[in-house]
């Protein structure tokens, strides 16, 4: 196993599936009446939050809760270059702490991978600027694989702001390694330069939503936030919405069996319509529960829950 | 003053040869000099070069004397070879009067290890909105003949134009940092394929190029002298080609790290390798060494950027932009041009001499000119230890590298700064 989970690009396919195999024994937990395994008792897991994650945090305190290890949270605002402690004194007191794993968000994109070189415990990315989201992307893999029943050979577009979301770099990166294909879609403005270069060979990039929709078996929805148009990324919201938005009819071009994802939190009216939103295709809910059961496999197999 | 007879030693790459130094000049060139008083110097094998001329250095005093000072920049400076460095004005205060570059200039002078030829601000506190008094500054001690807002681009084009224009009064030139603004706010490293991979806001190199072809336009416009700071594209490369050939007065620096760094060393995310602009690609590599062979890039100049270690041991987007240069320039120009003596003195020494009006600097030993030169081993390898530096800071991109040739020792108008290796003071 490795020992930090700092991109999607540090999973090969068989680490990944492990983690999503795992991840589903972990599911069967969340249906007992004692939610609780004791594998990480006696083991520490900080929650580092430089951002206001609610729902990550929780998420990742639920997953290390179930498995009994103590819990710390550590939301410290601020950072370097304002007043505040500097992240690698911060490290350093979690060092002396014992952290065996630091879980951490940070609004400057590679804080993850510093943080790695000073402490001796693993440390999970949990969202770094706007580079990447790991569990993000494992938590959608499996929800992709519960839905589809498989991986491999899938069609899946990624659409909106892909050059600012980290949930898009981790998604390409882990599903081309688990043999998905993916389709890169929005304004050109937002899609970063040379993606497939620089993330995966395979991947396309396409500026036509509605042309993409009819070929994929899942189509993820990125947060959009609209004070990117007050930077010239798109004229307007309603513009946005309606090149890049997905509403009823343009869900009713996606083959009968395909999904609707999201990462949450959603700008209902903006990105994704409320009717796609709480329709059956859509598997909203379903990625938030996956994500506790996802955070648990991780954090199981990074502190060696597997080798006891 | 004590005299000098450095034997046999390879002046600029020619067959052995004697030079004598004596009461601040090179006395005598020529086999089989003999002088009794003399302190001898074993040169052989050794590479004599005028003393290296840097056109870009932050000294950070007044301000931040905990990242440099004129005395420790300047002993860094010694190390590396050199005998004169322009000091860029970004320092707090900004050198936008007189009383600061006339400050300065005299602590280079009390430091006494090179000649510190101060920079001066274009803009009032660098702030792109009024020129500073220009004329002051070139008419004070310091003599300031380069100004420049480095770190800042003088976006304005009608204060650059102005400012170009006014300073042929006293043949002043304006060193531009080119990077239009608007175009990289936020940036953190070269915008391509390691920036996407990396969720690191991209700058990209049009915003470089942008300003160059404006302010080559402008230099021609208005008949002024136009320098551009550290240029790091092959796209640059081109609009200096044909201003050249059209006859702009433009001249053009690059630095030791665009010659050698690409951005993949960004991936570590280790701010070491953070700075402004950005290291580019394995090809803009290769068009600014073709442009250094053939003249279209005049200078290497180092711009050595000291900086804090709290200042570098953080988050890569907090992390100050700059790297440490003086101490192995001359290396990194030895590992990418090889031994061309010629061309190194022409590029690190002459050139740049010239442009900042150093006149006792940039001339070749022969007898009655300056004892301003440096003495290089050209088969010395050595491993680059950040602590071993003598900057007060330890923000080199070189750590652990292996790199060519060794300062032995340099003289600075017939004083020994540097002997065996070592500060002499």
């Amino acid at each position: 196993m490795i020992k930090h989970l700092l991109s999607g690009g540090d999973l090969d396919a068989d680490t990944a599936t492990e983690i999503l195999d795992t991840a589903a024994e972990m599911a069967t937990v969340a249906g007992r009446e004692i939610k609780k395994l004791p594998a990480l008792r006696g083991r520490t897991v900080v929650n580092l939050f430089y951002e206001d994650s609610t729902r990550t945090r929780i998420s990742f305190e639920a997953a290390a809760k179930r498995l009994s290890a103590d819990v710390i949270n550590f939301s410290a605002k601020g950072s370097s270059v304002t007043k505040g402690e500097s992240l690698k004194d911060t490290a350093l007191t979690l060092q002396a702490m014992g952290a065996d794993a630091v879980v951490v968000r940070h609004p400057a994109s590679g804080a993850p991978h510093r943080l790695a070189n000073w402490v001796d415990g693993s440390v999970v990315n949990a969202g770094d600027g706007t580079h990447e989201h790991p569990t993000q992307a494992l938590l959608d893999a499996y929800t992709m694989r519960a839905r589809l029943g498989r991986l491999a050979g899938l069609s899946v577009a990624v659409v909106g702001d892909v050059l600012h979301s980290r949930v898009a770099r981790s998604n390409v990166l882990l599903l081309s390694t688990l043999g998905a294909k993916v389709t890169l879609v929005g304004p050109p403005t937002l899609i970063p330069v040379d993606i497939a270069g620089a993330l995966a060979p395979g991947t396309d990039v396409s500026y036509d939503l509605d042309s993409v929709l009819p070929n994929v078996d899942v189509v993820m929805m990125l947060r959009v936030q609209r004070e990117r148009m007050n930077d010239s990324y798109f004229p307007s919201a309603r513009e946005y919405a309606r090149r890049y938005g997905l509403d009823g009819p343009r869900m009713r071009r996606l083959p009968e069996h395909a999904i609707v994802m999201h990462p949450g939190p959603m700008n209902r009216g903006m990105e994704i319509t409320a009717e796609v939103a709480d329709s059956p295709r859509s598997t909203i809910v379903e990625q938030v529960t996956n994500g506790v059961s996802v955070r648990m496999a991780v954090l199981y197999l990074l502190l060696g829950g597997n080798n006891r | 003053m004590t005299a000098y007879l450095i034997t046999s030693v390879s002046v600029v790459g020619a067959a052995p040869t004697d030079l004598l130094i004596r009461d601040g000049v090179v006395a005598a060139v020529g086999p089989g000099l003999t002088a009794p008083d003399a302190t001898v110097v074993d040169g052989t094998g050794l590479v004599a070069l005028p003393g290296l001329v840097d056109l870009h250095t932050h000294l950070r005093e007044p301000g931040r004397e905990d990242a440099e000072t004129v005395e420790s920049g300047s002993r860094a400076a010694a190390l590396g070879g050199y005998t004169a460095v322009c000091a860029m004005a970004n320092t707090s205060p900004v050198a936008d009067t007189a009383g600061v570059v006339e400050q300065v200039w005299r602590l280079g002078r009390e430091a006494g290890l090179v000649d510190v030829q101060p920079i001066g601000a274009v803009t009032v506190g660098l702030a792109g909105e009024r020129l500073a008094e220009l004329g002051a500054m070139a008419d004070s001690a310091a003599r300031v003949r380069i100004f420049s807002d480095d770190g800042h681009c003088v976006a304005d084009p009608k204060l650059m134009r102005r400012a170009l224009e006014y300073v042929k009064a006293f043949d002043g030139i304006i060193a531009q940092h080119a990077e239009e603004p608007r175009l990289t706010e936020g940036a953190q490293m070269h915008e391509g394929e390691v920036s996407t991979r990396l969720g690191l806001i991209g700058w990209p190199a049009v915003a470089e190029e942008a300003i160059i072809a404006r302010d080559v336009l402008l230099a021609e416009h208005v008949g002024g002298r136009l320098h551009v700071c550290h240029v790091s594209t092959a796209g640059s490369v081109e609009v200096l080609r044909q201003a050249k050939a059209r006859g702009v007065r433009v001249t053009a620096e690059v630095t030791p790290h665009h010659l050698l760094l690409t951005d993949v060393k960004a991936e570590t995310y280790d701010p070491v390798f953070k700075v402004n602009p950005p290291l580019r690609t394995a090809a803009d590599i290769t068009a600014l060494r073709a442009a250094l062979a053939d003249g279209v890039i005049d200078v290497i100049a180092t711009d050595h950027a000291p900086h804090a270690v709290e200042d570098k041991e953080c988050e890569w987007a907090y992390a100050r932009p700059g790297m440490l240069g003086l101490e192995t320039a001359l290396s990194i120009a030895l590992d990418v041009l090889g031994p061309e003596w010629d061309l190194i003195a022409e590029r690190m020494s002459r050139t740049p001499a010239r442009i900042a009006g150093l006149t006792g600097h940039g001339v070749d030993p022969a007898p009655g000119v300056p004892a301003n030169l440096t003495l290089i081993d050209p088969a010395a390898r050595r491993t680059i230890e950040p602590a071993e530096l003598a900057s007060r800071s330890r923000n080199t991109p070189y750590a652990r590298m292996t790199l060519p040739g060794r300062i032995v020792a340099t003289f600075l108008r017939g004083e020994p700064t540097v002997l065996d290796g070592k500060a002499v003071k």
